[in-house]
């Protein structure tokens, strides 16, 4: 029992999954805090409406930005290949990211420090672009992801990318950042409605439930790229070896129209995923309009883990396939960590995981409530 | 055949980023725990000044703190950008300490940070202090586990490389966690991100005293400061991290280039104080030395040797010779898999692949070296002996000066007469000494391991990226030009801070010298 549990197999299965879990966790927690950004000059135009907009999120972005560090972290330790590959292969727009990122834990910090409107302006502008820039640079990273990524490794495993920045800002790649973009717009909205009191919260519902619909509409476009071959996949056509070493030399793979679909079609219960990939933002578009501002959270936060999770299962086994050396790409049973690894990593997840959750909803609750600008104003210097 | 230039720009911009997240981390880690000690005197007491205290120095700790979140997140993906073949060859034990500092440390400081400032309403005393414990407990886990990383990459046990996978992989992860080189260096770090905390809230203190602004909170501070100071500096100095020194070749071969020990001496050796080491003649000129100081530091004994540079190149030529064994066995595993000879050779030399690879430097198939190249490959086991034996001496010399400040400091505010202004004004100046000693620091220990990027395992030049040229250029101009912006914003924003003084963590200033210990540590009024 305890064999099969920790069996090579077993554990890459499982971390297949904890990655998944991972990216939506990070798409969910701080999915919200970067539409908020991304919503900053358009739902609050006066200081205190600023105000009341980024302290929904003052206290709580900085933890939810672990999920990104954490998602960065785990992808070294338990699959180092795609770790080493996507990061130096997508090296100007992962720049890109680190550059936005690094301007919102200072944009939150220092906007405060002074009352001149020049200062405030500025950093509410780096604030929009350290939360729309990264939501569209995710989505261009899946597209490309989704599509194959220029790149060989040489008999030493040695990664190279064959590519070119503007490479990855292909048509398809944009589209799929922009659903990115749209969902976490209609994410951080979302949270605006539930927490923002006043005007605030008034214009997040106006502009969320739009979010929503042209997140569910471009999504489900995404699924028609797929279903007529303009997104093609690729498939394994050698016998798959899932407690082998992990060398991505050692198998075929071919370039085939339709493969995204075939998980799909060999588990039809599948489909459950993408079909609320579709229904919960629906679902949230109506909560807004409804103000069950609770539910809709809720329901956003489902569309978010299930559109990302609808393009790992299309990808399965794939983490990032080559489009130029289909055989050399990287799959869940040939780029993992060892076994001891895994196996540590997961004991490690076990852990802290349920701890760190237990310690964050205890902060949620903490902080629980609506933020308006009176409370705003009676915190003073203890609010952003 | 790898591109120096990129190499070097690959370094460059580690070192840049590194250096420059590292000037506010060990100030977080400094600050944070202090803080956590006056909300402790607080909660004990119940007197507002200490709740004060900790809501001032709290919105100092959390201008650095932004910064030193904002510049880490450059570091966890600098490995995969920069660094892509690094990251496949040892990401199966390096990431792993990684991953585990997100895990157990980011998400807790992170996590509780958000409360510490906005929670003083919302919680009770008690619990409120909880977070800010935990919030400081979290940064120094966070050091735990980069130091555990780190010293992986000084000394590699627990892991062997898998001719099946290319790559060093996990033998033993409770090596890895219990590496002596992490745990020197764990504490040596540590101590020295308190050193750095305390000598920020002495010198921003000396400075009120000096003003005969906030007394009676700058005082507090100020003896504070000089207590965990000087428990800290002592620390630094007695558990300095080149205890370890003595454990592999490269830390050996630091140890004498620390040393600029060029022969190996009858111990204990002696330590030199000051000289002019060169490279071409193989000695040190005018140096001073002081007889066993050096046996003493490097091996904590009296009889034990430690080598000179000459014999670790010979040894390092022995090296060179049995890894190309190794090299030419995996070259042939690679064709062939099932090779039984081959693995066997393998297995007996793969201890010494990483001293094969350095061969590359020089040509691309190590087994076709002479004897010139492998002699070449030996001497680059050397690091750059000048520039370590300044910045060690260098370092340890702000330590000591640190140190006294701290222990004059205590020694006259334990005293009943008021402390004369020179303390004070002693303890501005001494601001910016511990991270001129912490970037030496990480100076010594990095640039030290050289030519290695994981010791005995991996030449640094084959461990970068395939880039061009043009992405290194183009994204050091990018953060150069970042962080130097956000270096003025921070400098001002602390600067204005500072000089408001507690009113900038709305502390209503309530409180006034008055008692008798507050007067006798303010300086005599119209000096």
């Amino acid at each position: 029992m305890i064999d099969f549990l920790f069996s090579y197999e077993t554990l890459r299965f499982i971390w297949w999954g904890l990655l998944g879990t991972l990216l939506v966790g990070f798409a969910v927690m701080d999915g919200f805090d970067m539409g908020v950004g991304a919503l900053l000059p358009f739902v609050a135009r006066t200081d205190i409406e600023r105000r009341v907009a980024i302290n929904t999120i003052g206290p709580v972005w900085e933890g939810n930005q672990v999920w990104f560090i954490l998602g960065g972290g785990a992808i070294f330790a338990a699959w180092p290949a795609l770790y080493a590959l996507s990061f130096s292969g997508f090296y100007l727009a992962m720049f890109l990211v680190l550059f936005a990122l690094i301007l919102r834990p200072v944009g939150f910090k220092y906007r405060s420090k002074r009352a001149s409107r020049t200062w405030r302006t500025r950093w509410d502008w780096a604030l929009f672009v350290g939360g729309a820039v990264p939501a569209l640079i995710f989505g261009v990273a899946v597209g490309n992801a989704l599509q194959g990524v220029p790149f060989h490794l040489t008999p030493d495993l040695r990664p190279i990318y064959d590519g070119s920045f503007f490479g990855l800002l292909n048509p398809v790649a944009l589209y799929c950042g922009l659903v990115s973009l749209a969902m976490l717009v209609m994410h951080g909205a979302a949270w605006l409605a539930f927490k923002a009191d006043g005007t605030v919260g008034a214009r997040a519902r106006t502009i969320g439930p739009k979010a929503a619909i042209v997140s569910a509409v471009l999504f489900a476009g995404g699924g028609l790229l797929v279903w007529t071959g303009l997104l093609g996949g690729y498939r394994v056509t050698s016998p798959i070896v899932w407690d082998g070493p992990s060398n991505p030399l050692r198998k075929s793979v071919v370039a085939d129209g339709g493969a995204w679909l075939a998980n799909f079609q060999a588990h039809p219960v599948l489909w459950l995923v993408p079909a609320l990939g579709i229904l919960a933002p629906l679902s949230a578009a109506a909560g807004f309009r409804a103000g069950r501002e609770g539910l809709t959270f809720l329901a956003s936060k489902l569309a978010v883990a299930m559109i990302i999770t609808t393009a790992g299962i299309a990808m399965f086994p794939f983490l990032l396939p080559s489009s130029t050396a289909p055989d050399h790409s990287l799959a869940a049973f040939d780029a993992s960590s060892s076994r001891a690894t895994l196996r540590t990593m997961l004991l490690a997840v076990g852990i802290f995981l349920p701890i760190i959750l237990a310690y964050t909803a205890w902060v949620y609750r903490v902080l629980w409530g609506k933020v308006s600008e009176k409370s705003i104003e009676q915190a003073g210097h203890s609010a952003y | 055949m790898f591109d120096p230039l990129l190499v070097d720009l690959s370094r460059l911009q580690f070192a840049l980023t590194a250096l420059y997240h590292f000037l506010f981390v060990p100030l977080t880690l400094g600050l944070s725990v202090m803080i956590a000690m006056m909300e402790t005197v607080y909660v004990m007491t119940r007197r507002t000044i200490w709740r004060d205290m900790t809501k001032f120095w709290g919105v100092l700790f959390g201008i650095n703190f932004a910064l030193g979140v904002a510049t880490g997140i450059t570091m966890e993906f600098q490995f995969g950008m920069n660094w892509a073949y690094y990251s496949h060859y040892v990401g199966d034990v390096f990431g792993a300490p990684l991953a585990i500092e997100g895990l157990m440390a980011f998400f807790l400081e992170a996590t509780f940070v958000g409360l510490f400032f906005f929670g003083w309403e919302r919680l009770s005393a008690r619990a409120h202090l909880a977070v800010t414990w935990l919030t400081a407990l979290g940064t120094n886990f966070s050091a735990l586990w980069i130091l555990i990383a780190n010293g992986w990459m000084q000394n590699p046990v627990g892991s062997t490389f898998n001719p099946d996978t290319m790559r060093m992989e996990v033998t033993d992860f409770m090596a890895v966690l219990f590496n002596p080189v992490a745990q020197a260096k764990f504490v040596h770090t540590v101590s020295a991100g308190y050193v750095c905390g305390a000598t920020f809230v002495l010198a921003v203190s000396g400075w009120y005293l000096l003003r005969h602004r906030h007394v009676a909170l700058a005082k507090r501070s100020f003896v504070i400061a000089a207590a965990f100071g000087l428990a800290s500096s002592l620390s630094v100095i007695v558990l300095g991290d080149e205890s370890g020194y003595a454990l592999t070749d490269n830390q050996k071969m630091k140890l004498a280039a620390i040393e600029a020990m060029w022969e190996t001496e009858d111990a204990p050796a002696s330590f030199t104080l000051f000289g002019l080491p060169s490279l071409t003649n193989h000695d040190t000129a005018y140096g001073i030395h002081i007889p066993w100081m050096m046996g003493l530091i490097g091996t904590r004994s009296i009889d034990k040797q430690i080598p000179g540079i000459d014999q670790l190149v010979d040894k390092a030529k022995g090296r060179i010779r049995s890894g190309i064994v190794a090299y030419d066995a995996l070259e042939t595993l690679k064709q062939n898999g099932t090779d039984a000879d081959a693995r066997s050779a393998f297995t007996r030399h793969s201890g010494d692949l990483g001293y094969a690879l350095l061969l590359k430097r020089y040509l691309e198939d190590p087994r076709q070296a002479n004897d010139q190249q492998i002699d070449q490959a030996a001497w680059s086991v050397v690091p750059g002996v000048a520039p370590l034996f300044f910045s060690f001496r260098i370092m340890v010399l702000c330590a000591i000066v640190l140190l006294a400040v701290f222990a004059i400091s205590l020694w006259h505010t334990m005293r009943e007469e008021e402390a004369p202004r020179w303390l004070f004004r002693m303890a501005v100046l001494a601001a910016p000494l511990p991270w001129i000693a912490i970037e030496l620091g990480w100076f010594v220990a990095e640039f030290g391991r050289q030519p290695w990027i994981i010791e005995g395992v991996l030449p640094t030049f084959l461990a970068t990226s395939a880039l061009g040229v043009p992405d290194l250029l183009l994204t050091i101009a990018g953060f150069t030009l970042v962080y130097s912006v956000l270096a003025v914003i921070e400098v001002k924003l602390m600067l204005a801070a500072i000089r408001k003084g507690p009113e900038v963590a709305g502390v209503i200033e309530g409180w006034h010298p008055g008692t008798a210990e507050d007067v006798a540590l303010s300086p005599q009024a119209g000096e």
